[in-house]
C-alpha cells in the first residue's frame, strides 16, 4: 500500500513538468467549433501552444470572462455580445498591423454594426437560424415558423435553449423585429410559446445535443443554427433545412480579445492564422458554418457558393435580422418571460 | 421459497444499478459514435482515448486532486479528531456543528459559496482553488469516520502508556494513532471516491482552462459524447474491480 | 496546465498558518508535556473558517445587497415575484398602460415546489425500494452482506454524468428500449424527456445512499432481539414491524437526509434526461450565476434554498436525537 502510494505521489508531483510551455494563447470558444488539426498546425508553424476552452452559451461566455479576469487570450462571442463587450469596455483593440490577413472579409460582414469602427473584432464564422427537419416525418412545406406550432407535430419539435433565439424566431414569426422594445409585442411572443409548450409540441429544450439527436431520428422539428444542420444533413441524408419567409436571425460570430488578455501579440498571430484563406477554408469545411472570407470561398468554389444552407442567397437575407445587445434593465423582461415559458407545465 | 424470493429481489436492484454501466461498457467496443447504433466491435475508442490529450489532461486533474486533497484531508481530519475528542463538551459541540455544517449543506450550495469567495478576494480559479475545495469538503467526512474509533477506545490505554513512562508524543504516535487507524483508511478512502466523482462543487471552483473528468463530460455531454470517455470509464470500472477483488482475496485469507 | 493562481498574498498567509502550526507543535513537543491535544483541531478550525463560514457569510452578503453592495430586500421579493425587476422596467416604460402586462412571476416558488415534491416522491421511492433491500443484506442466512456492499458500492465508482447519459441511450426514442420494442414489433414508448425520466435518473443516483445507512444499522442490531421475539411468539412479519423496524429508524432518517438533501438541488439530471421541460432548483440558481450573472439573486435563492434544508433538517433530527445513524462509511 505505501509502495503504491508513493509511487503515485511521484507521479503527480513530476507530471506537470510536461505540461509547462512557455509561449501560450488562451482560447475561449464554443464547443466544437474549429478543427482542431488547424490548431496543431499553427502550434507547430510559431511554437504557441494552444489551451483551448469551451464555453456552451454566449451568456455563459461574457460572465466566464468577467469572473477570470486574465483567464482568456481570444475569445469568439456573437455579434450582440461584442456589442455588449465594448459598452462595457471589456475588449481591447486589435492591432491590424499583425493581423494582415483580415482584410479577406466579405462585404456584406464588412463595418458591422455591432463595431462600426472595426477596431476590436474580424468575423470568425456567420450563418442563420432556421428549421432542420426530417423529411420521412414531416409532409407540409417548411416555409413558415407556423409549423412549430402545427399540433400534427406534437412532441417532435426541439427548441432552442436560449432566450434571444427562441423568442427571436417567435417575434419574427409575429411579424415583429426581433430586437423589438415593445413590450406588448414580447408579451405575445411570451404568450405563443407558451401556447406551443401547452399543446405539448415540444419535446425539449436543447442547445448542442440536437443536432446528433435529429442524426439518430428522435424528432421531426428542430430549431437550429444553419451549420449544426449542414453537419447533420452531412450525416443523414433524410434531413434538410430551411430558413423560414417571415425571416430569422443572421450573426456572426467575431474573433475579440479581453482587455485583460495576457497574451495579446499570440492571440493577434492566431486571428491571423485563422483568416488565412486555406486555414479558414479547413475551418468551413469542418464547422460547416458560412465563411466570412472571400479568399477561402474562392478555394471552395462551387461547392460552397451553390449550397443554399452555407451560403445563404441574399433575398433571404434581406429579410433577416442581426441581433442587437439590449441593455440589462430592459433584457430583464425578455429573461423573465423565458423564465415563464420553460416553467409551464 | 422465503429465500429465493429475497435473492430474487436483490437481483433485481442490482439489475438496474447495473445496466447503464453495461450499456456504456458495451459502447466503448463499438466501431461508430452513435449511442444507439451497433457497428461492429472495435478498439478505436480506447485507442482514441490515448491520443486525446484534453482527455488525459482531465484524468490527470482528477487523479491529483483526488490525491492530494486525501492526502492533506486524512491529515488535517485526523488530527482534527483527535483534538475535537479531547476537547470539554461546549467547545466539542461547536466543532461538531462545524463539522456537521458541510454535509447539510447542499452541493450546488458548498460549490457557489466557494466560487463568491474566490470571486471576491480575486483569487484566479484553476487547478488550485478546485484542490483547496476539495479538501474543504473531503475533511469533514474524515473527521466522522475517525472520532467513532476514537470514542470507541478504551481511555485508560492512553493513560496507562503514560504511566509506563510513554512521552505524550509517543503515546500519541504509538497508541492512539494505531488504535483509529482503521477509521482513517476509510476516511482517506471516502475522501478519494467523493472527490474523484465530485462535478458540481468542481464546476463552479475552476476556470475552463483546468477541466476534471467530470466538468470535461458536462461540456461534452451536451453535443454528445465522445465513446472514448466511455473507454476510459470502463477502464477505471474494471481497474477498480480488480483491485477490490484483490483486496477481498487478501482479507479472506488474512481471516 | 498545472496554475498554482493564487495571490502572493494567499501563499504568505497559508505558509505563515502552516509555519506558526508546526512551531507550535515542535515548541509542546520540546516541553515534553505533551501538546495540548486539543490544539489539534486548530488548523482545521481555521480552515474552516475560511473555506466554509466566510464563504457562506458571503451568500449572505450578497442576498441582502444590490449591484452596488447597498442594502436590500428586494433579492428575497424577486424570490416572490420572479418578474419583480421586469415589472418595474414596464411600468417604467409604459406607465399607466403598462399596468395590463403586469404581473407576479411565480417562476421562483413553483421551481421550489415542484423540486421538493420530485425530492419527496424520489426519496419515498427509495425508500421503499431500499428498504427490503438492506434488510436481505443484512439477513445473516443469506451471508451477502459484505459482498452486496461491494456491488452497491461500485456503480458509484463510474462517473454520475456518464451514468445519467447511458440512461439517456437506453431510454430516447431511437434508444435501445426502444428499438427492442420495435424489433418485437410494438410501437415505441416516450419515455425520455418528462418528469417520470428525471425521477428515475434521481432514484438511480440516490438508491445507494438510502441502502447504506439502513443496512450499516441493520448490521449492527443484535440479532437476538429477533430471536428472543421469536422465542416469545412473535411470528417473522410481528418480529419485523415490532422489533427490527423501529430499531432501524435511525438508519432511515440517516437514510432520508442523504437522499431528500441532494435530490432538492439536483441539477444535471433534468436537463439531461427531462430535455429541460422541467426546471429544479438547483438549475434555477445555476442559471441565476451562470447564465444571468445575477448574483445576488442567486445567492438569495441559495439562502433560501439553505435554511428550508435546515428546517427540515431539524425536525428530522428531533426524530432521532443521538444521531445514531450510520453514514455510508
Amino acid at each position: 500500500m505505501k509502495k503504491i502510494l508513493s509511487v503515485l505521489l511521484l507521479l503527480v508531483l513530476l507530471l506537470p513538468a510536461y505540461a509547462l510551455a512557455d509561449e501560450v494563447v488562451n482560447v475561449f470558444n464554443w464547443e466544437d467549433y474549429i478543427d482542431e488539426a488547424v490548431l496543431e498546425q499553427f502550434t507547430a508553424e510559431t511554437g504557441i501552444k494552444v489551451n483551448y476552452m469551451n464555453f456552451t452559451t454566449v451568456e455563459d461566455m461574457i460572465v466566464q470572462v468577467e469572473a477570470n479576469p486574465g483567464a482568456f487570450d481570444l475569445c469568439f462571442p456573437s455579434d450582440y455580445i461584442i456589442e455588449r463587450m465594448i459598452k462595457k469596455d471589456m475588449l481591447a483593440e486589435i492591432n491590424f498591423d499583425n493581423v494582415p490577413n483580415a482584410n479577406q472579409t466579405i462585404p456584406y460582414l464588412q463595418n458591422p454594426a455591432y463595431d462600426p469602427d472595426n477596431k476590436y473584432s474580424v468575423p470568425y464564422l456567420w450563418g442563420t437560424v432556421g428549421i432542420l427537419y426530417n423529411t420521412t416525418k414531416v409532409d407540409d412545406p417548411v416555409t413558415s415558423w407556423d409549423i412549430l406550432w402545427n399540433p400534427k407535430y406534437a412532441s417532435n419539435v426541439f427548441m432552442l435553449d436560449s432566450i434571444r433565439d427562441s423568442m427571436g424566431i417567435t417575434l419574427k414569426h409575429l411579424g415583429f423585429s426581433l430586437n423589438t422594445h415593445d413590450i406588448p409585442s414580447i408579451m405575445a411572443a411570451k404568450q405563443k410559446l407558451i401556447e406551443q409548450k401547452q399543446s405539448g409540441i415540444v419535446k425539449a429544450y436543447q442547445v448542442d445535443e440536437t443536432k446528433d439527436k435529429m442524426v439518430a431520428g428522435e424528432a421531426a422539428l428542430a430549431v437550429v443554427w444553419s451549420g449544426d444542420a449542414q453537419y447533420a444533413i452531412d450525416l443523414n441524408a433524410d434531413l434538410a433545412y430551411a430558413v423560414p419567409e417571415e425571416g430569422s436571425n443572421v450573426w456572426v460570430d467575431g474573433m475579440v480579445i479581453p482587455k485583460d488578455a495576457k497574451n495579446k501579440e499570440n492571440a493577434e498571430k492566431l486571428i491571423d492564422f485563422l483568416c488565412r484563406p486555406e486555414i479558414a477554408k479547413a475551418n468551413c469545411e469542418y464547422v460547416r458554418y458560412a465563411c466570412p472570407n472571400a479568399g477561402a470561398i474562392e478555394l471552395m468554389g462551387e461547392v460552397y457558393t451553390s449550397n443554399p444552407v452555407q451560403n445563404a442567397p441574399e433575398e433571404l437575407l434581406n429579410k433577416c435580422e442581426f441581433f442587437h445587445d439590449i441593455e440589462p434593465a430592459f433584457l430583464s423582461i425578455y429573461e423573465a418571460m423565458w423564465m415563464e415559458v420553460k416553467n409551464t407545465k | 421459497m422465503m429465500k429465493f424470493l429475497k435473492r430474487f429481489y436483490l437481483g433485481i436492484i442490482l439489475v438496474f444499478l447495473y445496466v447503464p454501466i453495461g450499456v456504456l461498457i458495451v459502447q466503448s467496443f463499438n466501431a461508430g459514435k452513435s449511442r444507439a447504433k451497433w457497428e461492429g466491435f472495435s478498439f478505436r475508442w480506447y485507442v482514441e482515448l490515448f491520443q486525446d490529450t484534453r482527455i488525459m489532461n482531465a484524468l490527470y486533474v482528477t487523479v491529483s486532486i483526488a490525491l492530494l486533497a486525501m492526502i492533506f484531508a486524512t491529515i488535517l481530519g485526523t488530527l482534527a479528531a483527535i483534538g475535537i475528542y479531547s476537547m470539554k463538551k461546549r467547545p466539542q459541540a461547536l466543532m461538531m456543528t462545524l463539522t456537521n455544517l458541510p454535509n447539510t449543506m447542499p452541493d450546488i450550495v458548498t460549490g457557489i459559496s466557494l466560487m463568491l469567495l474566490f470571486l471576491f478576494t480575486k483569487v484566479e480559479r484553476g487547478y488550485m482553488t478546485m484542490l483547496l475545495a476539495h479538501i474543504t469538503f473531503d475533511v469533514p467526512y474524515v473527521i466522522l469516520s475517525v472520532l467513532p474509533k476514537l470514542k470507541q477506545m478504551n481511555k485508560h490505554t492512553y493513560e496507562a502508556a503514560l504511566d509506563l513512562g510513554a512521552t505524550p508524543t509517543y503515546a500519541l504516535t504509538h497508541v492512539i494513532i494505531p488504535e483509529c487507524k482503521q477509521g482513517i483508511i476509510t476516511g482517506a478512502m471516502l475522501a478519494f471516491t467523493l472527490s474523484l466523482d465530485d462535478f458540481t462543487i468542481s464546476y463552479f471552483t475552476t476556470s475552463p482552462l483546468v477541466q476534471n473528468l467530470s466538468t470535461l463530460i458536462y461540456s461534452a455531454a451536451r453535443k454528445g459524447i465522445e465513446p472514448s470517455l466511455n473507454a476510459l470509464s470502463a477502464l477505471m470500472f474494471i481497474s477498480l474491480l480488480v483491485l477490490l477483488l484483490i483486496v477481498n482475496r487478501r482479507t479472506a485469507e488474512n481471516n | 496546465m498545472l496554475d498554482l493562481s493564487l495571490p502572493w498574498w494567499g501563499w504568505l498567509l497559508m505558509g505563515a498558518g502552516l509555519v506558526g502550526f508546526i512551531a507550535m507543535l515542535v515548541v509542546s513537543i520540546r516541553r515534553n508535556q505533551g501538546v495540548k491535544r486539543s490544539l489539534f483541531a486548530s488548523p482545521y478550525t481555521l480552515w474552516m473558517i475560511i473555506f466554509t463560514v466566510l464563504p457562506v457569510i458571503l451568500i449572505g452578503y450578497y442576498a441582502f445587497t444590490d449591484m452596488n453592495g447597498n442594502f436590500t430586500l428586494d433579492n428575497f421579493r424577486n424570490f416572490w415575484d420572479s418578474n419583480y425587476e421586469s415589472n418595474k422596467v414596464i411600468m417604467q416604460a409604459m406607465g399607466e398602460a403598462g399596468a395590463a402586462y403586469v404581473s407576479r412571476g411565480t417562476v421562483n416558488v413553483d421551481t421550489l415546489v415542484y423540486s421538493l415534491w420530485m425530492a419527496f416522491k424520489c426519496t419515498a421511492i427509495c425508500l421503499i425500494a431500499g428498504y427490503p433491500a438492506a434488510l436481505f443484506m443484512a439477513d445473516r442466512n443469506m451471508k451477502l452482506g459484505p459482498t452486496l456492499v461491494v456491488l452497491f458500492i461500485i456503480p458509484m465508482w463510474m462517473n454520475f454524468l456518464l451514468r445519467t447519459i447511458a440512461w439517456m441511450s437506453l431510454l430516447e426514442d431511437s434508444g435501445l428500449i426502444n428499438s427492442f420494442l420495435r424489433k418485437l414489433g410494438f410501437d415505441g414508448v416516450q419515455l425520455m424527456y418528462n418528469s417520470n425520466a428525471v425521477l428515475l435518473g434521481m432514484v438511480y443516483n440516490f438508491l445507494p445512499f438510502m441502502v447504506f445507512p439502513i443496512y450499516t444499522v441493520l448490521n449492527k442490531m443484535d440479532f437476538r432481539l429477533s430471536e428472543a421475539a421469536a422465542d416469545l411468539g412473535c411470528n417473522s412479519w410481528q418480529t419485523l414491524y415490532k422489533v427490527v423496524m423501529p430499531l432501524s429508524i435511525p438508519g432511515v432518517i440517516s437514510g432520508i437526509t442523504m437522499v431528500f438533501m441532494p435530490s432538492v438541488t439536483t441539477f444535471f439530471i433534468p436537463r439531461m434526461l427531462g430535455g429541460g421541460n422541467t426546471m429544479m432548483f438547483g438549475d434555477l440558481i445555476e442559471s441565476k450565476f451562470l447564465v444571468e450573472g445575477n448574483w445576488n439573486v442567486g445567492s438569495a435563492l441559495s439562502l433560501i434554498m439553505m435554511v428550508l434544508i435546515l428546517i427540515s433538517l431539524s425536525i428530522l433530527r428531533k426524530a432521532d436525537p443521538n444521531g445514531e445513524g450510520g453514514g455510508i462509511a
